[in-house]
């Protein structure tokens, strides 16, 4: 049964600490060694669970805002309409804009509002999947809030981290938002089509920045609204939604 | 500014650890951050009085140690001294590395102030 929301999923394992009993009178050192965010991880692995059993495959987009997450997943849904079944998790500080985008192509979206929070955190996450019915459906995306810093720290429950880099931002920024870029599990050099008019970025630097974060993800160029690249992109979700499918696990 | 939230999740940590010790304070907490973590130790050390404003673990000392960034290489297995947004092997520049430390976010220790009348076994 579910400590959190008595949902009936087994409880994620607890990583109880066997910290020695301090000796009674004055204060007294207990040793404890566990994660700062313990708490969001065991919610995160609960949210994983609730993924795994239905073979659904679970994706945290990250980005600066604007770089282009709405327009790529609006692209993606278009492209596999008919071969996957899609559901979105939209993250925002304030506005149900994204989630509208998305409804409107047909897909079921949940909107999480922060309210002013800078990342999303696996608690919202679990009460936005209550609102989602996992049954048939195949890919979930949840879209972060904007933000190549706090949203990194987070895990959500997802199976991977797809991180995207428009290229109107600057080809360094993985140098210098290391922690995010180096979380990722492929990056997207989204606008492609705006290269030629932003010379100084160059995908090669963009590409010897990640792999200095000893990230040996592939990086895809790709222009959600004229379609190149967009081929590479939709190869590597295929490849991940028929692992997931392959690894589901039954209730 | 996600360390608010981070300093929210410790509270509770410690919260947590003072009760299933039966401990009246919490005096000391030492946190190991390192360079990689995602998290700024002076961020952490400017939230942690409004995260602990009101609970039990309000007034307690906060530590906060930053391991160093190292890295062992896969290629030439050499272990050595890297920055955050450079991992590279220190000896043979190689990228296929892994990291042996510096990207903690530990709850180190605590501190816990235990009435004899109270103490509970565990």
């Amino acid at each position: 049964m579910c400590s959190i929301c008595g949902c009936g999923v087994s409880s994620a394992h607890h990583d109880h600490a066997h910290a020695q009993a301090p000796a009674a009178g004055d204060a007294a050192a207990v040793s404890v060694l566990r994660g700062l965010l313990e708490e969001n991880d065991r919610v995160a692995a609960h949210n994983r669970v609730h993924f795994d059993e239905h073979g659904v495959l679970a994706l945290n987009l990250m980005s600066s805002p604007g770089a282009g997450k709405t327009s790529l997943l609006e692209a993606t849904i278009d492209a596999l309409r008919g071969e996957f079944r899609m559901a979105v998790i939209e993250g925002d500080l304030e506005t149900d804009n994204d989630a509208r985008r998305i409804r409107a192509k047909g897909i079921p979206a949940v909107q999480i509002t922060t309210g002013g929070a800078c990342h999303l955190d696996a608690n919202m996450v679990h009460r936005a999947l209550h609102d989602l019915a996992l049954t048939g459906l195949d890919i979930v995306f949840i879209e972060n809030v904007g933000n190549l810093v706090c949203p990194a720290s987070f895990d959500l429950g997802q199976h991977a981290n797809v991180t995207l880099l428009s290229v109107t931002e600057g080809d360094d920024k993985p140098a210098k938002y290391p922690v995010m870029f180096r979380a990722a599990d492929v990056v997207l050099l989204s606008k492609s089509d705006l290269l030629p008019h932003v010379g100084e970025f160059e995908p090669a630097r963009a590409l010897r920045y990640l792999r200095e974060l000893a990230n040996p993800a592939p990086l895809i160029e790709l222009s959600a609204r004229r379609g190149a690249g967009m081929r590479a992109w939709l190869d590597w979700l295929r490849a991940e939604a028929l692992k997931r499918q392959a690894r589901a696990v039954p209730v | 500014m996600h360390e608010l939230s981070v300093c929210q999740a410790l509270v509770r940590q410690v919260e947590s650890l003072m009760q299933e010790h039966g401990a009246r304070a919490a005096t000391a907490i030492r946190l190991l951050v390192g360079p990689l973590s995602g998290v700024e130790p002076a961020l952490l050390q400017g939230a942690f009085p409004l995260a602990a404003a009101g609970t039990g673990v309000e007034g307690a000392r906060l530590a906060v140690e930053s391991p160093a960034l190292r890295v062992a290489c896969a290629t030439c297995g050499a272990e050595s001294e890297a920055r955050p947004n450079r991992l590279v092997c220190g000896a043979c520049g190689d990228w296929h590395t892994r990291i042996v430390s510096g990207d903690e976010l530990t709850l180190a220790s605590v501190d816990l102030v235990i009435d004899p009348a109270e103490e509970t076994h565990v």
